[in-house]
């Protein structure tokens, strides 16, 4: 099993993307996507990352849940922003300090800020401890802090560590 | 609804890729000429979507995935290379 | 083709147009703003949220019919996977081609206890 399939969850999204893909459910589309559901992971098996152990599935579904609402919500918070004047705005750049430890789980989470309230995952400090984030308008750096990890990182510690 | 709306939107999204094209015009730095043509294929992309949608047909799709695919490689060859001189890995 | 439903015409209708509306926001930011910094923000967020409207507006209207095709959902996942990322490379590019950019770096670990 782990000698075939050494990344099963990619196996099955290779599948699925394949299925979509060409949009059919014959049985010949599916052969082939199984083909390439086995050999793609087979090929790139010395590339692959460790398999990440993911727990609370409850909490991964109401994370996105929350980022999706957040997306929606911080567009509209940005469209202000944009058609309001510019001098009113407070661009600066933050630094958020990390409790996360996961390499993935960070890259997760700095793409989630990208995506959401009016601020921008710029680079990552050398020892990995600290984000730095910019913003299109802070009124209160601690409270956007706070935010970001209350909302995203502390969800994604209970998905991603123990 | 969707019979005024599609016009009305692809005009709106032809306006925004004006105001790309603005953008990658002036400059003034190479990341923003990098932006501006970032922008300028997502909204190429959506589009052709529209197209699809006035004329009743999915051949478009196909033309949009790979705009999308595409698209996305060129951003991030194109900020490679500016901030490294060099695109190989 | 036949005919929409009523619903599904209003529902694809308004989506349509509120994602026309997010990507001419988003455009408007890039065009509008004075740094680059700030001329991220828009694009990055809006665009790809009026994208995203428009793929599932089509979504909807293809559904129904024989041409029932998901390739939109693809388009879409595809979308909001890769725009941070490529915010993220610009950003890079441009603090490293105006390093005056960049801010002090972070506050040494007094906070972080080991």
């Amino acid at each position: 099993m782990k000698r075939w399939l050494p990344a099963p969850r990619l196996s099955l999204l290779l599948l699925l993307v394949w299925l979509l893909l060409n949009g059919s459910l014959s049985a010949g589309q599916i052969a082939l996507g199984l083909l390439f559901a086995v050999c793609i992971p087979l090929a790139l098996r010395a590339y692959l990352p460790d398999a990440l152990r993911l727990r609370r599935p409850d909490v991964l579904l109401r994370l996105l849940g929350v980022v999706l609402l957040d997306i929606v919500l911080s567009n509209l918070t940005v469209a202000r922003q944009i058609l309001g004047r510019e001098a009113a705005l407070n661009s600066r750049f933050v630094w958020v300090p990390l409790d996360l430890r996961e390499p993935a789980g960070i890259a997760t989470l700095a793409s989630i800020i990208t995506m959401t309230p009016g601020t921008l995952s710029c680079d990552l400090s050398a020892d990995r401890r600290h984000l730095l984030v910019h913003a299109l308008h802070v009124a209160d750096e601690a409270a956007l802090i706070a935010t970001i990890k209350a909302r995203y990182e502390t969800p994604l510690r209970e998905i991603l560590e123990c | 609804m969707l019979s005024w709306a599609l016009p009305l939107a692809i005009a709106l999204f032809a306006l925004a890729m004006l105001l790309c094209l603005f953008r990658l015009l002036r400059g003034p730095s190479l990341p923003d000429r990098i932006l501006a043509l970032d922008t300028l294929y997502v909204n190429g992309l959506a589009l052709l979507i529209l197209l699809g949608l006035q004329q009743r047909t999915p051949l478009y799709f196909e033309a949009a995935l790979l705009i999308a695919m595409l698209g996305f490689i060129g951003t991030v060859v194109m900020a490679k290379f500016i901030s490294r001189g060099d695109i190989s890995e | 083709m036949s005919a929409l439903a009523p619903w599904l015409d209003y529902l694809a209708g308004s989506l349509v147009l509120l994602g026309a509306i997010f990507a001419l926001l988003g455009a408007l930011g890039l065009a509008r703003f004075s740094s680059f910094l700030r001329r991220l923000h828009g694009p990055t967020k809006a665009s790809t949220l009026g994208v995203g409207c428009v793929l599932i507006a089509s979504m909807l209207v293809f559904s129904p019919g024989p041409q029932a095709s998901l390739h939109e959902l693809l388009i879409t996942l595809f979308i909001f996977l890769t725009a941070p990322v490529s915010a993220h490379l610009l950003v890079k590019a441009a603090l490293q081609q105006q390093p005056e950019l960049r801010p002090a770096a972070p506050p040494a670990e007094r906070d972080s206890p080991n």
